[in-house]
């Protein structure tokens, strides 16, 4: 269909979600209410379970199936992408010496300075997750991107001499399998899959909350390595393989 | 007080979103989404959720524009 | 004010679906996407938010209390952050599959479904 027919249809369409849209936010209850029955429900129960960050809490104590699902999600996109960037068949690696750019020495400086303090920073983020704000998700991704400070401030084969992708790759599944067996775990002694098992300590302590710090840790691997391995794949599809290329667009 | 910082917040993380769709060369819009992102990311720290803005900030600013920018050299042929 | 972070986020959903609906490349319609999604967000934390509270984060200075924001709505957006991160990825890597069969990435010009 033509273009005008498409901008026709949405303005419709747009038209009929805003009328809806606006009907529904007056029934709702104020910006800033006090109304909130899941915080309710949700703040004493991560308190009886010692655990001093309730977002944790409640992404893996209480709503810990959903999150298994997200992260099976993140897992299979993971692969799906994998699976996308596959070399074509006419491309070939071209190792080629570093073209391009000369990287600034302040650059090269400060990223070579930032990369420890990053990845400390973002292990710091995974392992206080039951704690202060911070997690598995927020810690992994720290970890990764910190990671690639390498290619941002050197030359894109010193990140592939730190980072051999089949290992990450193992990283990844022995994550996602950690989750699963630890849910599993908790049937076998707890009685429910993903129950809270382990010894609650003292709240505010750095061995408190139960298995919500074991499940950081797991969901802290999983999405390091798994956002490495993504980038992995774009970064050598982008710079190294040659051939079979689109003209430009 | 917190309202006027929340007013302004959301009228900027509005205008943001209208400027990243309204960029049209992909390789633009890498560093207004990177933008919008740290505007995003302080708008969710004022709503009093820090995990939430740790989140956006480590994904929206880094992870996202490098991946559109990586597609974009892909797509292109890459520089030679 | 009682009502503007619902629109705000109202506003995005549909800037979001705009950019997609006229947008010459593909890159650009993830990129659309991807502000679509953050409208989302949006709503969840405005549906959250209590005037005068904290944030629902308990430590040496905050003993426990009912005063906080809501934690389920940010559970629920934090993980959503970083999963549909990584959904753009997978579709960034659909758009470079389509670039390398195709040569073009112009929604108008991929209109025939070829074997």
């Amino acid at each position: 269909m033509t273009r005008s027919w498409r901008y026709a249809i949405f303005f419709v369409g747009a038209g009929l979600i805003a009328a809806l849209y606006v009907i529904g936010v007056y029934g709702m209850p104020h910006f800033g209410s006090t109304f909130h029955p899941y915080r309710d429900r949700a703040v004493p129960a991560a308190v009886s379970h010692r655990t001093a960050n309730v977002v944790s809490a409640v992404n893996f104590d209480q709503r810990a199936f959903d999150t298994l699902g997200e992260e099976t999600i993140f897992f299979a996109s993971v692969i799906g992408a994998a699976a996308l960037l596959r070399p074509s068949k006419e491309e070939r690696e071209q190792h080629s010496p570093s073209q391009g750019g000369h990287v600034m020495a302040s650059t090269r400086f400060a990223g070579y300075v930032l990369l420890p303090v990053t990845l400390l920073v973002g292990f710091d983020v995974v392992a206080h997750g039951h704690l202060t704000p911070g997690g598995g998700f927020q810690g992994g991704v720290v970890l990764a991107t910190g990671l690639h400070l390498l290619y941002v401030a050197g030359r894109y084969e010193s990140l592939e001499h730190f980072r051999p992708v089949e290992k990450f790759e193992y990283g990844e599944v022995t994550g996602a399998l950690a989750f699963a067996g630890l849910g599993f775990a908790g049937m076998a002694i707890g009685g429910s899959f993903l129950a809270n098992v382990i010894p609650f300590g003292e709240f505010g302590q750095l061995l408190s909350a139960g298995t919500v710090e074991v499940f950081n840790f797991a969901v802290g691997i999983e999405v390091s390595c798994g956002v490495v391995v993504l980038l992995a794949h774009f970064l050598r599809q982008a710079i190294l393989l040659r051939g079979g290329e689109a003209s430009r667009s | 007080m917190n309202d006027i910082v929340l007013i302004v917040l959301l009228t900027l993380v509005a205008a943001g979103g209208t400027a990243v769709v309204m960029t049209n060369a992909p390789e633009r819009q890498a560093v207004t989404l990177s933008v919008f992102g740290v505007l995003l990311s302080l708008l969710f720290f004022s709503l009093q959720a820090p995990d939430v803005a740790l989140s956006q900030l480590a994904v929206g600013t880094a992870f996202l524009p490098l991946m559109v920018m990586l597609a974009i050299r892909k797509i292109r042929g890459g520089g030679r | 004010m009682s009502y503007y972070a619902y629109f705000v986020a109202g506003w995005l959903l549909l800037v979001g679906c705009f950019g997609i609906v006229r947008s010459r490349n593909l890159v650009h319609a993830v990129v659309s996407l991807a502000i679509a999604q953050s409208g989302t967000y949006v709503l969840l934390l405005g549906v959250g938010y209590q005037r005068h509270a904290t944030a629902p984060v308990f430590g040496s200075t905050t003993k426990p209390n009912l005063s906080v924001v809501d934690p389920v709505v940010q559970a629920l957006t934090l993980t959503d952050i970083v999963v549909a991160a990584t959904v753009t990825a997978l579709l960034l890597a659909l758009a470079i599959q389509v670039a390398k069969h195709h040569d073009t990435v112009d929604p108008d010009q991929l209109s025939a479904l070829e074997g």
